[in-house]
């Protein structure tokens, strides 16, 4: 399985290509900001319609990452669902396919700002989760160590002879690890944004994931391009 | 207005009505009332033959006139109109003309207002179209005209209205102007499906088609008939011959390229001894280019202008103005001038770079002197040295009066989506009755019932894929087996959509001030990603620097003193027509060429020496080792696009025979593919079998499908470009699109959109359809060449712009490199 080693207040993980972080000790997987039912969402809201299945493709992914690990725990860092209604509205066969990917495993829903109250469909409902050497809570809060978190869909953008490329990717340094976003329909905010600069250390690593993982210093400065 | 002519030798009189003194021709003809013979003879002017043959079938169902430019074809439009208003007996509609140009409907509002208040007449004209305003049209809507200036779009529009039946109550006629342009295209399809409603809201109104010269009149008059009523054709005098030659330079074309600025001293020769010159380009970035060079090399600071369609609006018109004011002794310009206003002076036409297609060249030629009488005059100016021969061919064929042209397929099925959409919004219908108006339409004659359905049922429910969502599931079938709306208030999202035109995603041009400067113009997104701040580009003839980017403007600031970065447009690219090819193989078959300079006989002798010449019943192929790489050139002569499509499919191939494709480019004659690995058997990648297996499957991932299906997808109302709430941008439009696209491939391949998306394919931006054809004339006759080095017809692709490279592996490839050495640079290697 592709991935980026790293260890964080001593508690080895592996950042995975996917956009999952894995710790193998506890065989724990994290996953943030699946924005599921983000298209229902939108059109219910009337804004231009999105293409649907993102929340099959998005489960699909989560498939093949659980039957990869074969992990015992999963924590969903939050903004799971793109709001509450959305996941009452998941269609029958969605929700069926959660509770089956649930089925015989730990499951934490982490709750985030799109999805603040408990959800129907199974696993355990938290604000945060301790599990030391860490904790997992959705965003980020200075002064902490140890902390894994989602929230701002971290993505990096490099310049490669003549063209420039643009990755979701994991942020981290010595305190901290920001996920990327693991949904489908999702935005992100680039890594020179001031709200990472200032929340990441100077020596901040960039972890992109796509077909590969590939690290880098965190880029802090923009390379201006569209 | 166009058409209108002077007596000969009176002076030019531009946009204003004028007649060709025929005086031996009135007699005999349908008389014209008073008013008329008066007015023209106030001014001794009288009709073309065709114009009284036009008055003459007044009431024929159906008309097309097929008149050269400048033969009065608007007014030969419009006389049965103003003679049948000027009884004032009529109330309401009486007549609709379409033109595909907005500013056209307004010039021709502007020029027929004249006459008809100088006669005295009682008849209003109005234009609608998206630039009118929203109080103007609830008035029209209410109140209408009699003549009613309008586009395909602002019809369709209007017939999507509850009271469309109102609105057209009592409507006579319909002139479509510059039917053979709209034929080409979806706006025409749109506007048949439109008119086949109006057929139905007014039994018995009669169509005038207005042309210009085409290869295939009957087939237009089928496309303009009404079901299986008679269309006549009527053929105005096309006047003499052109005069058109090739430019003559000193200096030779260079070996690739498409500036042509090796010419640039003797076009301005040409300009300083004619009146007014346009120069034609294929591409906007030509055009620019050209400009540029031209404006560089204007010692006598002439007055010069730059034309295309990512202008602003504004500064087009401005050109426009001063241009029919004979202000301007040249406008270099692209397409946006094909059509439209008759630009009154014009004694010269300059195309630079190879025509692409006969057609073509010859309506661009008919933009110059319109007199009726006089032959235009037009000059051919070869960008490159393989064009020298394209120019030779096209010069035979327009000589030969052989026009070429694409015959276009059935109606295409999206455009029929969004008419089931429009038809919804009107009011319920039924499926057997508009099932019945749609065959009626000639390019939807033979549509299948169960085609129709599957539309119907895809408009219904979205199709099997998208069935669980809501805003797909738009009408719904009542318990009397009538059709309508699911849900009324979504007839406000089909109105905001409706149209066929596809925009490339641009953005706006503007000089950096304080409180947002003048607009110049557009460029692609594409283009704009690639921009730094200090790069400089060119527009409107100026070199901007880019300074940034603000709420999707590029904000611009003035930099002469730079060379300029080069604005990219993607715009129309033109293939060579199969036609034009076939010429081109012909020529190149002759022994010798005594027709063509020098320089390029001997480029070609010594390539049927070294190599040997492509045939037209062969594929030839030549493997040579070049600058450290395998090259493989593929003289398919099958157009750009499907040599593009070529490059995709073969560059597969080769990846998985292990030949480690690295990147390729295209031109109208042949694909240059470059590899680690030396290609020995060429037979195996040109089966037909596997490469139409590929079509399916490769090609099926590939951008150039997605953007054809994006198309589609909206004009069927799949995606959305406008919402009442946001309006996205280009970029998002794609990722939706793309995904929407890559789930219906993965979760319904029998979608109905996927399957117009592949029927699309066989043409336009992926013209897999040529590729077939080159097959299918190849049939298994390859020569493969192996040579010691580059060939002669094989030097110039290396020197071409354009290069793909091949994707996969290699940009992960880059990126490793790329972070490694950030790594490594930071002190964080290892």
């Amino acid at each position: 399985m592709d991935g980026y080693s790293f260890t964080l207040a001593g508690a080895e993980l592996t950042a995975l290509a996917s956009g999952a972080l894995y710790w193998d000790a506890p065989n724990l997987l994290c996953v943030s900001d699946l924005h599921l039912g983000k298209a229902e969402r939108r059109a219910r809201l009337g804004e231009p319609p999105l293409p649907p299945y993102e929340t099959r493709d998005t489960l699909g992914r989560l498939e093949s990452d659980l039957r990869q690990t074969g992990a015992g725990t999963v924590i969903c860092l939050g903004d799971s669902f793109d709001d509450s209604a959305a996941a009452a509205a998941l269609p029958e066969a969605e929700k069926l396919w959660i509770s089956k990917l649930q089925a015989g495993r730990r499951w934490v829903w982490i709750e985030g700002n799109h999805d603040p109250g408990p959800v129907d469909l199974g696993g355990t409902h938290m604000t945060e989760l301790p599990v030391p050497p860490l904790v997992f809570r959705h965003i980020a809060r200075s002064g902490q160590s140890g902390e894994v978190s989602g929230h701002y869909h971290p993505k990096v953008r490099l310049a490669l002879r003549g063209r420039s490329l643009s990755r979701p990717a994991f942020l981290l340094d010595s305190n901290r690890v920001i996920l990327p976003a693991y949904g489908t329909y999702t935005g992100g905010l680039f890594s020179h944004d001031a709200t990472l600069t200032s929340l990441m250390r100077p020596d901040a690593l960039a972890i992109l994931t796509g077909p590969m993982v590939h690290a880098t210093p965190m880029p802090r400065r923009a390379i201006l391009r569209l | 207005m166009r058409g209108f002519h002077p007596p000969y030798g009176s002076p030019h009189c531009p946009s204003s009505l004028c007649f060709v003194a025929r005086r031996a021709y009135l007699s005999g003809m349908i008389p014209l009332p008073a008013c008329f013979t008066d007015w023209f003879s106030a001014r001794d002017w009288q009709l073309h033959p065709h114009q009284h043959d036009m008055l003459a079938r007044a009431d024929a169902p159906a008309t097309l006139l097929i008149a050269p430019t400048g033969g009065g074809k608007t007014l030969a439009g419009f006389l049965p109109t103003l003679v049948d208003l000027a009884e004032g007996r009529h109330s309401g509609l009486h007549t609709l003309y379409i033109s595909p140009l907005k500013a056209l409907a307004a010039d021709i509002k502007r020029n027929l207002t004249a006459p008809i208040e100088e006669m005295g007449l009682a008849i209003r004209v109005e234009d609608r179209t998206g630039d009118t305003s929203s109080h103007t049209k609830r008035r029209q809507r209410a109140d209408p005209p009699h003549i009613l200036l309008t586009t395909p779009e602002s019809l369709a529009l209007l017939v999507s209205y509850e009271d469309a039946p109102r609105i057209f109550a009592g409507l006579k006629r319909v002139v479509i102007d510059e039917i053979h342009a709209l034929a080409e295209s979806k706006r025409g399809d749109q506007l048949m499906l439109a008119l086949s409603r109006l057929e139905a809201l007014c039994p018995g109104l009669r169509r005038v088609g207005l042309s210009a010269t085409v290869e295939d009149p009957p087939a237009l008059a089928r496309y303009l008939a009404h079901g299986a009523h008679p269309c006549d054709i009527l053929l105005a005098d096309p006047g003499p011959d052109p005069d058109i030659s090739m430019l003559e330079v000193s200096e030779p074309p260079p070996w690739s390229g498409g500036g042509a600025a090796y010419a640039i001293p003797a076009v301005l020769d040409q300009i300083k001894r004619h009146k007014t010159t346009l120069i034609f380009h294929n591409t906007r970035a030509q055009a620019e280019i050209f400009f540029h060079n031209l404006w560089l090399a204007n010692d006598d600071a002439l007055p010069i202008a730059v034309h295309h369609g990512s202008l602003d609006r504004a500064q087009r018109s401005r050109i426009e103005a001063a241009m029919t004011r004979g202000e301007l002794r040249a406008i270099v310009c692209t397409g946006s001038l094909d059509l439209g206003i008759d630009w009154g002076d014009v004694d010269l036409v300059i195309q630079v770079g190879a025509p692409k297609t006969v057609k073509r060249l010859v309506q661009r030629i008919g933009r110059a002197n319109h007199r009726y009488n006089a032959p235009s005059k037009a000059l051919l100016v070869p960008a490159n040295r393989f064009e020298v021969v394209e120019c030779l061919a096209a010069l035979q064929a327009v000589r030969d009066h052989d026009l070429d042209g694409e015959t276009r397929g059935p109606g295409p099925r999206d455009v029929l989506c969004q008419h089931l959409l429009i038809r919804a919004c009107t009011g319920p219908f039924d499926a057997d009755e508009l099932f019945n108006e749609v065959t009626g339409v000639g390019a939807y004659a033979g549509l299948p019932r169960a085609e129709f359905d599957a539309c119907l049922t895809f408009c219904a429910t979205g199709g099997y894929a998208l069935r669980a969502y809501d805003q797909w599931q738009r009408l719904l079938q009542r318990d009397d087996g009538q059709w309508q709306l699911r849900d009324p208030r979504s007839a406000r999202l089909i109105r905001m959509n409706i149209g066929t035109i596809q925009d490339s995603d641009t953005l706006k041009v503007r000089m950096k001030r304080a409180r947002g400067g003048r607009p110049l113009g557009e460029v692609e997104e594409a283009f704009a990603a690639t921009l730094s701040p200090g790069d400089t580009f060119l527009i409107g003839g100026q070199i901007v620097r880019f300074e940034s980017l603000r709420e999707m403007v590029v904000e611009v600031s003035r930099d002469a003193g730079r060379k300029p970065k080069i604005a990219t447009f993607m715009g129309t690219k033109f293939a060579t027509s199969t036609q034009l090819s076939e010429r081109i193989l012909g020529l190149l078959a002759q022994p010798d060429w005594p027709d063509l300079p020098a320089g390029i006989r001997d480029w070609l002798h010594l390539q049927r020496r070294v190599s040997e010449m492509p045939k037209a019943g062969h594929l030839l192929i030549e493997s040579f080792a070049h600058d450290g790489r395998e090259q493989t050139c593929i003289y398919g002569f099958a157009g750009r696009n499907a040599q593009q499509t070529l490059g995709l499919l073969i560059t597969k191939r080769m990846e998985e025979l292990g030949l480690a494709p690295l990147g390729f480019v295209a031109t109208d004659y042949a694909t240059l593919i470059w590899g680690l690995e030396a290609v020995t058997d060429a037979a195996p990648l040109f089966d037909a079998a596997s490469l139409r297996a590929g079509f399916e499957s490769w090609l099926m991932g590939n951008a150039v499908m997605k953007r054809t299906f994006r198309a589609s997808a909206t004009i069927a109302g799949l995606i959305q470009r406008n919402s009442p709430s946001t309006r996205k941008s280009g970029r998002q439009a794609t990722m939706s699109s793309d995904i929407l696209y890559d789930t219906l491939a993965k979760y319904d391949p029998g979608h109905l959109l996927l399957e117009i998306t592949r029927q699309e394919a066989m043409r336009g931006l992926v013209d897999f359809g040529r590729i077939e054809e080159m097959l299918a004339r190849v049939d298994g006759r390859i020569s493969h060449r192996r040579l010691a080095r580059v060939s002669p017809l094989a030097a110039p692709l290396l020197l071409e712009a354009g290069r793909t490279p091949v994707k996969g592996a290699a940009e992960e490839r880059l990126l490793a490199e790329e972070t490694a050495r950030l790594m490594q640079a930071a002190g964080l290697a290892g």
